[in-house]
């Protein structure tokens, strides 16, 4: 295609192709201090299309797929590229990823010990990870956590954290410029501004550590806490990972040793301050 | 940028290994547009490859493998919810390859599953499949009742708790198509590969094979299909098979698609057509990010996939009624 990228997030290589020049600056800029792909060969290619014949100039949008993509995805507009390429590569991984068992989870480490927390959109999950990641904790990802099948530990996969609505004023307050997207106003999820994760988050995103700890986050509830038994957690997981049952066998016994070790919490909280200082205690429980 | 480097490397699997980086993402993008990765995948096997390319190979066959366990499950629980009316269930497409562990299918993808069961029996296999849990997928009624009528199948059945879709059919092409293959003589001289579950004999699968690729349909996933009959011609015997088309009334069908498999992935050596050279030119329409190519030639097939399967002034009515309900080709 006409402009064209290749990114690594972790273990997993991307060639993006583009008919606009727009998302592929976007990309070059936000993920420039990112480690090199070894010798340029993709796991994936993704396409960032004209949505139609004139889509290219007139009213231009983009229909996103790839190797692995949906008929029926809506475009999108040229202004919210830089999104589009982003789902282009979560599309990619959530279809097609098969060397980890893959959890729909954001994850922070400290002291060599990974933090996973799960729940859907609006959970407040995505924001947390950011927040931590700030404080002391190394993020290892926003959106995917990747389990080793054989080892168990969990695997950075640190690509832009995509920050929403009221968490990117939050967020914006402790982050230099330089490290924010461009903030994409009226998408399908709203206000939508990307963060490029710190630098030292960045390089070591090859360095997997063993998984201590799983929270089921909620935004806007009074504090709570209520330990989780193995078989909601098994069963909530299965529902958050893209490939478990691709994965059969495999995933099946990976997720039953994962519930097995991890112990699992719903964790509803009122304010990001006070479910920093939850996790924070609950860390130092379990330590 | 044709997707003439995907059907080379199936043709010689060991060309691939002094591939530039740049080269094999190219191969690979065009192997999972085309469904041929799996198969690729087997292709290359464990042949002098990078390792990042090595690893995206083992995920194919690992994909693959799962295809072909699914999909002989779904046959098992198709024969089972058939089993009380004595029926020869003949598996058709990749399944039957699957079953009857066939070149054709090693590292195949599997969509649906397709069977073949005698015209008479339809209305008792439709109430025992709804019974053991399949459920119409077709809510249009314009389209259900076109199914009745002038298909050769039933409207799809999708699986209500394992979300796979079943394809019944009663003969090999619609019924408005120009050839009318004899489907009893293909049930009678099926054979047997596992309890109650049938395959064609190996000349049929050739005819059923070349039925689909060039007597219907507009030539999608074509060179997976080309790849199917290739190797299935491996394990015909060509006279019985002559014989065998004729009879089908699918001849000259035959007769292409072996000179077509010899140009792709064969020797090479058959003069061909200027209508060959239309179809290969077709098939190879695919560039190196995985994109359609050839818009007007694609779009000129899909026109002649529905001339080949109605006479003309109902494909216009057809036509007609699927336009006023806001259909429009890709």
């Amino acid at each position: 295609m006409k402009h064209r990228v290749t990114l690594r997030i972790g273990p997993a290589t991307f060639r993006i192709g583009s008919a606009w020049s727009g998302p592929i600056g976007e990309l070059r800029r936000l993920y420039a201090d990112y480690p090199a792909p070894s010798g340029g060969l993709a796991d994936f290619t993704v396409r960032l299309e004209p949505a139609g014949l004139l889509r290219r100039w007139l009213r231009p949008s983009i229909f996103i797929t790839g190797d692995h993509g949906l008929a029926d995805a809506a475009p999108m507009s040229l202004a919210h590229s830089l999104l589009a390429a982003e789902m282009g590569m979560n599309l990619q991984m959530a279809l097609g990823w098969r060397r980890h068992l893959l959890l729909h989870a954001s994850s922070v480490e400290k002291d060599g010990r990974v933090l996973l927390m799960s729940g859907e959109s609006g959970s407040g999950k995505s924001t947390l990870a950011a927040q931590l990641g700030e404080r002391g904790w190394r993020l290892m990802g926003d959106e995917f956590a990747l389990i080793d099948l054989a080892a168990g530990a969990v695997l950075p996969f640190p690509r832009l954290v995509s920050l929403k609505n009221r968490a990117i004023d939050v967020i914006a307050a402790d982050v230099p410029a330089a490290r924010m997207g461009p903030l994409l106003e009226g998408t399908a999820k709203g206000d939508i501004r990307h963060m490029r994760p710190r630098a030292d988050a960045v390089a070591r995103m090859d360095e997997g550590a063993p998984p201590a700890l799983l929270l089921f986050p909620r935004f806007g509830h009074a504090s709570a806490i209520r330990p989780m038994g193995q078989g909601e957690t098994f069963m909530r997981l299965t529902q958050a990972s893209t490939n478990y049952v691709a994965l059969g066998e495999a995933a099946f016994a990976a997720l039953g040793r994962f519930v097995d070790e991890v112990p699992a919490m719903a964790m509803d909280f009122p304010s990001g301050d006070e479910a920093i200082a939850m996790v924070e205690r609950l860390w130092e429980e379990r330590a | 940028m044709s997707a003439l480097p995907l059907v080379r490397a199936l043709r010689r699997p060991e060309s691939a290994a002094a591939f530039s980086p740049e080269q094999w993402n190219v191969l690979i993008a065009m192997a999972r547009a085309e469904r041929l990765i799996g198969t690729l995948a087997l292709r290359i096997g464990d042949g002098a490859v990078p390792g990042e390319v090595r690893a995206v190979l083992a995920d194919a066959r690992l994909d693959a493998e799962r295809e072909a366990r699914q999909a002989l499950w779904e046959a098992d629980r198709a024969a089972a919810a058939l089993a009380p009316l004595g029926l020869r269930v003949v598996l058709l497409k990749g399944t039957a390859y699957a079953a009857a562990g066939l070149k054709a299918g090693a590292g195949r993808f599997i969509g649906d599953l397709d069977i073949l069961v005698p015209r008479d029996s339809m209305d008792a296999v439709e109430k025992h499949l709804i019974a053991a849990g399949w459920e119409w997928v077709k809510s249009d009624p314009y389209d259900d009742a076109y199914y009745r009528q002038w298909m050769h199948e039933l409207p799809p059945l999708i699986h209500r708790d394992r979300d796979r879709m079943i394809d019944v059919h009663h003969t090999v092409l619609p019924l408005t198509a120009r050839q009318t293959p004899d489907a009893e003589a293909m049930i009678a001289d099926a054979v047997p590969v596992s309890d109650g579950l049938y395959i064609l004999s190996s000349e049929d699968r050739v005819c059923h094979a070349v039925a689909h690729m060039l007597a219907d349909g507009d030539l999608a996933g074509g060179l997976r299909n080309l790849w199917d009959i290739y190797c299935l011609l491996g394990e015909a015997d060509p006279a019985a098979l002559e014989t065998r088309a004729e009879r089908h009334g699918l001849l000259p069908h035959v007769r292409q698609a072996r000179r077509l498999a010899d140009a792709l992935y064969g020797e090479g050596r058959t003069r061909l057509t200027l209508w060959d050279r239309i179809v290969i030119a077709r098939l190879l329409a695919r560039d190196g990010w995985g994109r359609e190519t050839r818009k007007g030639l694609r779009f000129a097939f899909y026109l002649r996939s529905h001339w080949l399967r109605m006479p003309p002034l109902m494909l216009a009515r057809h036509l007609l009624t699927k336009w006023r309900k806001g259909y429009r080709p890709a």
